[in-house]
């Protein structure tokens, strides 16, 4: 029984935190003080919703409760409750009006605290940590997985970024009209990090995080709704709706990944795929393409192939040319080189393969030594991709991706007994 | 909440056809932006780099005085403003606007301490 209060008030503090502390920080104008009486709040609910049952609207017996914690503290600190008035007074005299939603709504008070989250004025490293652990509601531990850092680094790195919040009164605000195409593209790129770590946890033993990717996307249709003229932000929304329609296709049923060509296509998520492939035509509609509307444009023609063979690989190679002129980095040669290999055969794919060998950014990088590995063994190089395995398996984050790299290594280590695929 | 706009320019450009410093005038127009909008709270440019001197005095109470800046570098600070604006955004927008953060310029944004709050 009160296991399974305790569970329910942990749902529900999950799906609830974000919303809580962005009304807290909108009310109060402070992030410290927001996550102080939100923690005490969930303590509350903790020791009262065990007794009681849990309430008919538990967003709103935590934000009474959080709020009434509020009042009290700053009737005990009077110095701070004056400095919070007149943070207020000024908020206030600063705001604009926020764009207006098209349903009429009340804009999702969150917003406010993705703008300040992912403000210029903070160290890059910062704003997804600092978004992850406000928003996502990831803890400090889950935040410092994710990006690879021990978990005191990724402390005082939060720390950090909220005493420069404070300090500089970095606003809790929706930027104006003209001030979001140059603010925009870095709350997006905070959304789809917080995507691509439900998309694949960095390390652990689980390949997917849904309820991670399933956020990102929420938001994304916020923004969507929000900013309609923003083809970026159709392009981002398509971009995750048409990769997360394939998760019940990703894994197997132990967990290890499946690869793209191996995956049960009548799994896929069509539905899904169908708004993904509309959100791609808003974003490729109107003006040049930006990074996002055209990686979901290459997501949508995986998305609508029949299978490997039926899908439209120079297409995807004419894509990916773009996106490099876009946005060049060695990863998205990487993924070009994969898909000139679909195109023209592993040999070719193997040469642009080894002209990156020198990229520092993919040095360490598993997904580099893992393609090669795939097509040497398609090429029968059996034992140069044994070696690629290995090399792959030494960086290889998550446990299946690890176990899918070993079966790759075992099938090429003994030809007679694998697959060839 | 004040913030100074520390105004440094490029000192010597290596390509002075890259960098074109502004215009008296642009600095006349902003300086009168920034009085009219009853954000102004100081304000000063400084005089040539070349009349810059250094003092610097030691645990024994000794006095070392060296012609030039503090520090040689490529940015010189060439002056500043204190303002008076609700939140980092409005001055941030408040430095874009400035001559000085163009033509190889550059502003740097810091809120002034408060020791009352």
């Amino acid at each position: 029984m009160d296991e399974r209060a305790a569970a329910s008030v942990e749902a529900v503090f999950r799906e609830e935190r974000g919303r809580l502390l962005a009304a807290l920080v909108h009310r109060f104008g402070d992030l410290d003080l927001a996550e102080e009486v939100a923690s005490e709040a969930i303590e509350a609910a903790l020791n009262h919703w065990p007794v009681d049952g849990v309430p008919t609207r538990p967003g709103a017996w935590l934000l009474t409760t959080a709020r009434r914690k509020a009042v009290d503290r700053l009737r005990r600190d009077k110095a701070y409750a004056a400095r919070l008035a007149i943070l207020q007074a000024e908020a206030d005299r600063a705001d604009p009006a926020p764009p207006a939603d098209a349903d009429g709504e009340l804009p999702d008070e969150r917003l406010r605290l993705f703008f300040t989250c992912a403000h210029p004025a903070l160290p890059a490293e910062d704003r997804a940590a600092l978004t992850l652990r406000c928003l996502a509601d990831l803890t400090t531990v889950e935040v410092a997985r994710a990006f690879l850092v021990p978990a005191a680094t990724m402390a005082q790195r939060i720390v950090r970024a909220k005493k420069k919040i404070r300090d500089t009164r970095i606003p809790f605000r929706v930027p104006g009209a003209d001030e979001l195409p140059e603010r925009l593209p870095g709350v997006l790129q905070v959304v789809y990090s917080i995507f691509t770590e439900g998309y694949a946890a960095s390390s652990g033993s689980t390949l997917q995080r849904l309820d991670l990717a399933e956020e990102a996307i929420r938001l994304a249709r916020i923004l969507r709704r929000l900013l309609p003229a923003e083809r970026e932000v159709a392009g981002l929304l398509g971009l995750m709706l048409l990769v997360h329609a394939r998760r019940a296709a990703r894994t197997g049923p132990d967990g290890a990944p499946v690869l793209l060509a191996d995956q049960d296509r009548t799994r896929w998520d069509r539905p899904m795929i169908d708004e993904g492939a509309a959100a791609v035509f808003a974003a490729l509609t109107g003006g040049p393409p930006g990074p996002y509307g055209v990686q979901a444009a290459i997501a949508a023609l995986h998305d609508e192939a029949p299978d490997v063979a039926g899908t439209d690989w120079p297409q995807i190679v004419a894509l990916y040319d773009v996106l490099l002129g876009l946005t060049p980095s060695p990863v998205v040669a990487l993924n070009r080189a994969a898909a000139v290999a679909m195109r023209d055969g592993p040999q070719a794919g193997l040469a642009l393969l080894d002209a990156l060998a020198d990229e520092p950014k993919l040095r360490g990088y598993h997904l580099y030594p893992a393609t090669r590995a795939d097509l040497l063994r398609q090429l029968g190089r059996g034992q140069e991709a044994a070696a690629a395995y290995r090399e792959a398996l030494e960086l290889a984050g998550t446990e299946p991706e690890r176990e899918h790299l070993r079966r790759r290594l075992a099938a090429v280590e003994s030809p007679g007994d694998g697959t060839a695929g | 909440m004040k913030y100074m706009m520390l105004i440094y320019a490029a000192a010597q450009p290596e390509d002075a056809s890259l960098c074109t410093p502004p215009v008296f005038e642009e600095w006349m127009a902003y300086d009168k932006e920034v009085q009219e909008a009853g954000i102004f709270v100081a304000g000063h440019s400084l005089a040539d780099l070349t009349t810059a001197t250094t003092v610097r005095v030691g645990d024994a109470g000794d006095r070392t005085v060296t012609d030039g800046p503090f520090a040689e570098t490529r940015e010189v600070l060439g002056g500043y403003y204190v303002i008076d604006v609700p939140d980092l955004d409005a001055a941030l927008d408040w430095a874009a606007r400035c001559p000085g953060s163009r033509g190889g310029g550059t502003i740097e944004v810091r809120p002034v301490a408060d020791f009352e709050g």
